[in-house]
C-alpha cells in the first residue's frame, strides 16, 4: 500500500493521462456551483439521493461524480445519508406507486430551505414507464421539483451542470421554504 | 429416469418455439418435473404466467438442456412448486400478484410485488379496480431472549435502489433477515404488451440500468430465435465486445465498492477511475457511457469506427498497467482480509439449488456460465476461462470478480482483433403467425432469461427474469450469524439488483 500511496504522490494526478477540453469544463463547472452554494447557504451544499422507482441507471452517473475525474467533495458538494442533513434532494426514476408514500415522507423529513431536481427522462413525467399501472409519473406530480436535468441517464458533468443552474435560481429568491 | 427431452415428448408440444422446445404438460407431468427440481437433478431457470396459464423453464445442466413446460390452469389454480422446490416461492408469488394464478400449497401466500399502491389487482390479466389502501405486512417472526428488530429501508442511506430489509438480531448477531421488494416495481410486462420491437427493445433496456446491454442483448436474442433472423457477423462480434465492456465496468466498481465497505477507501478511488476509463471509452467508441440502445433486433444500431477502437485499446492498456497493483493491495491487507474472508458464507448446496448465477454461484462451487454451459456466438469461438471458487464467502466473491475482469480483458483483445467487416444490421421480418423465442444471456451479474411471443410484428407477451431472483434469497441466508455492520459488505458482494428483480 505504502508504494501505491507514493506513487500517487510522486506521480501526477490520475486525472492527468486523458486531458480532454471536459476537463477544463468540468473544473470550472464545478468551481462555480461551489462559490454559488456557499454565497446562497453560506456553507457547503448537502445532497440527498432517493431512488423513486429508477433503473438504476441514473443512480451509476450520480456515484461517478464523487470519482477522482468529478470529485465533487472538493468543492463542498457533498451526498449525505440522512433527509435531515440535505439541502438539496436528487430524485431519480418514474415514481413508482410503490415508492410514493417513501418519497413524500423523505421529502417532509429534509428541512427548509429545500430544493428538488429531478434527474434523468423518467422523472419528468415518467419518460418510457408513463402509463403504467405501477407508475405515479414524474416526480413534480408528487413533490415541488425546482429543476430537472434531462438524459437518460444525464452523464455526470450535465448533473454539475444541472446544479449550477439550480443555484442560479435559488440566488434569485425562488428557493421553497 | 425420465430425461428433460422425454418429458417434453410427453406433453403437446408447441410448434413455433425457439431454440429450446416448450410442451403444454399435464398436472402429473408438472409434478413430476417438481419432483425432480426438489430432487437437485434439475435447475429451475424461470417461472411466470400468463392468463390461466403457468410456465416454467427448466435446465437439465448435466446435459446442458433447456426447455419450458405449461400448465394450464382454466381455474386459475395450479399445484405450487415453491411448495418443494423453495426457489420458486417468490416467483409464485409474483405470479399471483399480477396473474390472479394461486399456487396450491404454496407455503408463503403473501404478496409480493403487490403493495396494494395500484389500485388495481392482477393488473396482467382480468383486472380488478380496488381502492389504494397498504395494508401491515406481516413479517416472518423470530423469537428468544433480546431477540430485537431492526427496519431498514425502502429509502437507504447510500446512492443506491430502494428496498426493505427486516433483520431481527440477537445483539450484534443476525438471527434472521427477511426482505421485502416491490418498490421499483414499474408494470414492465404490462408495458411490452403490444409494444413494436423498438419500443420493446427501449424498454428491456431499461429493466436494470447496469445492465442494459445485457438486457437488450437477451431480449433482441429471443426476438431473433423468435424469428428465425439470423444477424449480421459483424453485429455478432459487436454485441459481444459491449457485454464484456458492461462486465469489465460493473466489475471494476464492485470491487472498490466492496472494498469501500469494509471502509477501504483507496481501493476504491483507485477502482472507480479504472471505471470511469472504461464508461469513457464506451463513449467515444458507441456514444453512450453506459452503452444504452445500441443492442437492437437485427444487430446494433451503430458501428464500430476507428476513433472507438483506438479509444478501447488505450483504456485496456492503462487498466493492465494499473489492476494488477490494486489487486496485490487487497491480497496483502491483512485488516481488509479481515474482514472479506469468512464473512457472509454461502454454502454450495444452497447455491446449486438456487442455481445462482453470476460470481454469486461461481464463489461458491457453481460452475454455470451461460456463455459457456449454453453457448452462444461469438462465444464458441473466443478463448476464456470460467473462474469457480469453492470458500463462498465475500471475498471469494470479490476474487471471481477479479478473474473475470482478467477475462474480459483478453476477451475484448480477442474480439477488437478478429473483428468481421461488413453490415451491423438487418431489419427483422414482420410475421403475420405468433411465434416464440427465448435466450439465456449472461450479464455481469448472471444468467438474464428473456421469454416472448411475438404476432404480427408486436409483442404478445414479454416476460424478463433477473438472475437476483434467485440471489436476494441467498443473500437472507449468507448474512444469518453475521454481525450486523458486516450486512452492507455482504450485500454489496452480492449486489443485486432492486429494479431488475421488480420489474
Amino acid at each position: 500500500m505504502r508504494k501505491l500511496l507514493f506513487q500517487s504522490l510522486l506521480q501526477s494526478p490520475l486525472t492527468e493521462p486523458a486531458p480532454s477540453p471536459d476537463q477544463a469544463a468540468i473544473r470550472e463547472l464545478a468551481t462555480a456551483v461551489g462559490s454559488a452554494a456557499r454565497q446562497r447557504l453560506g456553507k457547503s451544499l448537502s445532497i440527498r439521493e432517493v431512488d423513486a422507482g429508477s433503473c438504476n441507471g441514473c443512480e451509476l452517473e450520480i456515484h461517478a461524480l464523487n470519482n477522482a475525474y468529478y470529485d465533487v467533495e472538493r468543492f463542498g458538494i457533498r451526498f449525505v445519508a440522512s433527509p435531515r442533513h440535505a439541502d438539496v434532494l436528487m430524485v431519480t426514476g418514474p415514481v413508482t406507486k410503490n415508492m410514493r408514500e417513501a418519497l413524500e415522507r423523505t421529502y417532509h423529513a429534509t428541512p427548509g430551505p429545500k430544493w428538488v431536481i429531478a434527474v434523468g427522462d423518467c422523472a419528468r413525467d415518467g419518460g418510457c414507464f408513463a402509463g403504467s399501472y405501477a407508475v405515479a409519473g414524474g416526480v413534480a406530480q408528487i413533490i415541488p421539483v425546482d429543476l430537472h436535468i434531462p438524459g437518460c441517464p444525464p452523464p455526470p458533468l450535465a448533473m454539475l451542470r444541472g446544479l449550477l443552474a439550480l443555484l442560479d435560481a435559488a440566488a434569485e429568491g425562488a428557493g421553497s421554504a | 429416469m425420465l430425461s428433460l427431452i422425454e418429458l417434453i415428448s410427453e406433453g403437446q408440444r408447441v410448434q413455433q418455439h425457439r431454440p429450446w422446445p416448450r410442451a403444454v404438460v399435464d398436472t402429473a407431468a408438472w409434478i413430476f418435473a417438481v419432483s425432480e427440481l426438489a430432487r437437485g437433478r434439475w435447475s429451475l431457470l424461470g417461472l411466470w404466467g400468463e392468463a390461466a396459464i403457468v410456465h416454467m423453464a427448466i435446465l437439465d445442466e448435466s446435459a446442458a438442456g433447456v426447455a419450458v413446460i405449461s400448465l394450464e390452469c382454466p381455474d386459475g389454480i395450479h399445484p405450487s412448486v415453491g411448495a418443494h422446490h423453495p426457489p420458486a416461492i417468490r416467483l409464485e408469488r409474483a405470479t399471483a400478484d399480477l396473474f390472479g394464478l394461486s399456487a396450491k400449497g404454496a407455503p408463503d401466500n403473501r404478496p409480493w410485488l403487490d403493495h396494494d399502491r395500484w389500485g388495481v389487482c392482477f393488473p396482467l390479466a382480468g383486472r380488478i379496480d380496488v381502492p389504494e389502501e397498504a395494508s401491515p405486512y406481516p413479517f416472518l417472526a423470530a423469537i428468544g431472549d433480546g431477540v430485537h428488530q431492526i427496519a431498514v429501508g425502502p429509502v437507504h442511506a447510500g446512492i443506491i435502489e430502494p428496498g426493505h430489509f427486516r433483520f431481527s438480531a440477537s445483539g450484534e448477531t443476525v438471527v434472521r433477515l427477511e426482505q421485502r421488494l416491490g418498490y421499483t416495481h414499474k408494470g414492465i410486462e404490462g408495458l411490452m404488451r403490444n409494444a413494436d420491437l423498438m419500443r420493446a427493445v427501449e424498454l428491456a433496456g431499461r429493466v436494470s440500468g447496469d445492465s442494459t446491454v445485457a438486457y437488450a442483448y437477451a431480449f433482441s436474442r429471443a426476438a431473433e430465435a423468435a424469428l428465425e433472423l439470423a444477424v449480421p457477423a459483424r453485429a455478432v462480434w459487436l454485441r459481444a465486445l459491449l457485454a464484456e465492456l458492461e462486465r469489465l465496468a460493473n466489475h471494476l466498481g464492485d470491487v472498490g465498492a466492496i472494498c469501500n465497505d469494509a471502509s477501504f477507501a483507496l481501493i476504491h478511488a483507485h477502482c472507480s477511475v479504472l471505471r470511469e476509463n472504461v464508461l469513457r471509452a464506451a463513449d467515444t467508441a458507441f456514444g453512450h457511457r453506459l452503452m444504452r440502445d445500441l443492442i437492437v433486433p437485427g444487430g446494433v444500431s451503430r458501428d464500430l469506427g476507428r476513433e472507438g477502437r483506438e479509444a478501447i485499446r488505450t483504456m485496456q492498456n492503462n487498466i493492465r498497467r494499473r489492476f494488477p497493483a490494486l489487486v496485490e493491495l487487497y491480497d496483502n491487507t491483512a485488516s481488509l482480509q479481515d474482514r472479506t474472508v469468512d464473512t457472509g458464507v454461502l454454502t454450495k448446496a444452497l447455491a446449486g439449488q438456487y442455481a445462482a448465477g453470476g460470481y454469486i454461484g461461481r464463489a461458491s462451487g457453481r460452475s454455470f456460465d451461460a456463455r459457456r454451459t449454453l453457448v452462444y456466438p461469438p462465444y464458441d469461438s473466443l478463448r476464456f476461462e470460467v473462474p469457480v471458487l469453492n470458500d463462498g464467502d465475500v471475498n471469494a466473491r470479490v476474487w471471481i470478480r477479479v478473474r473475470e475482469v482478467e477475462q474480459s480483458l483478453s476477451l475484448i483483445d480477442q474480439i477488437l482483433d478478429r473483428l468481421p467487416e461488413g453490415p451491423v444490421r438487418t431489419e427483422p421480418p414482420s410475421r403475420v403467425e405468433a411465434r416464440e423465442g427465448m435466450a439465456i444471456v449472461e450479464g455481469f451479474r448472471g444468467d438474464i432469461l428473456v421469454w416472448l411471443r411475438l404476432r404480427e410484428g408486436r409483442v404478445d407477451r414479454c416476460h424478463l427474469r433477473d438472475p437476483s431472483w434467485f440471489q436476494w434469497p441467498l443473500l437472507e441466508a449468507a448474512i444469518e450469524g453475521n454481525i450486523v455492520a458486516d450486512f452492507p459488505l455482504c450485500n454489496k458482494s452480492f449486489n443485486c439488483s432492486y429494479s431488475g428483480h421488480d420489474l
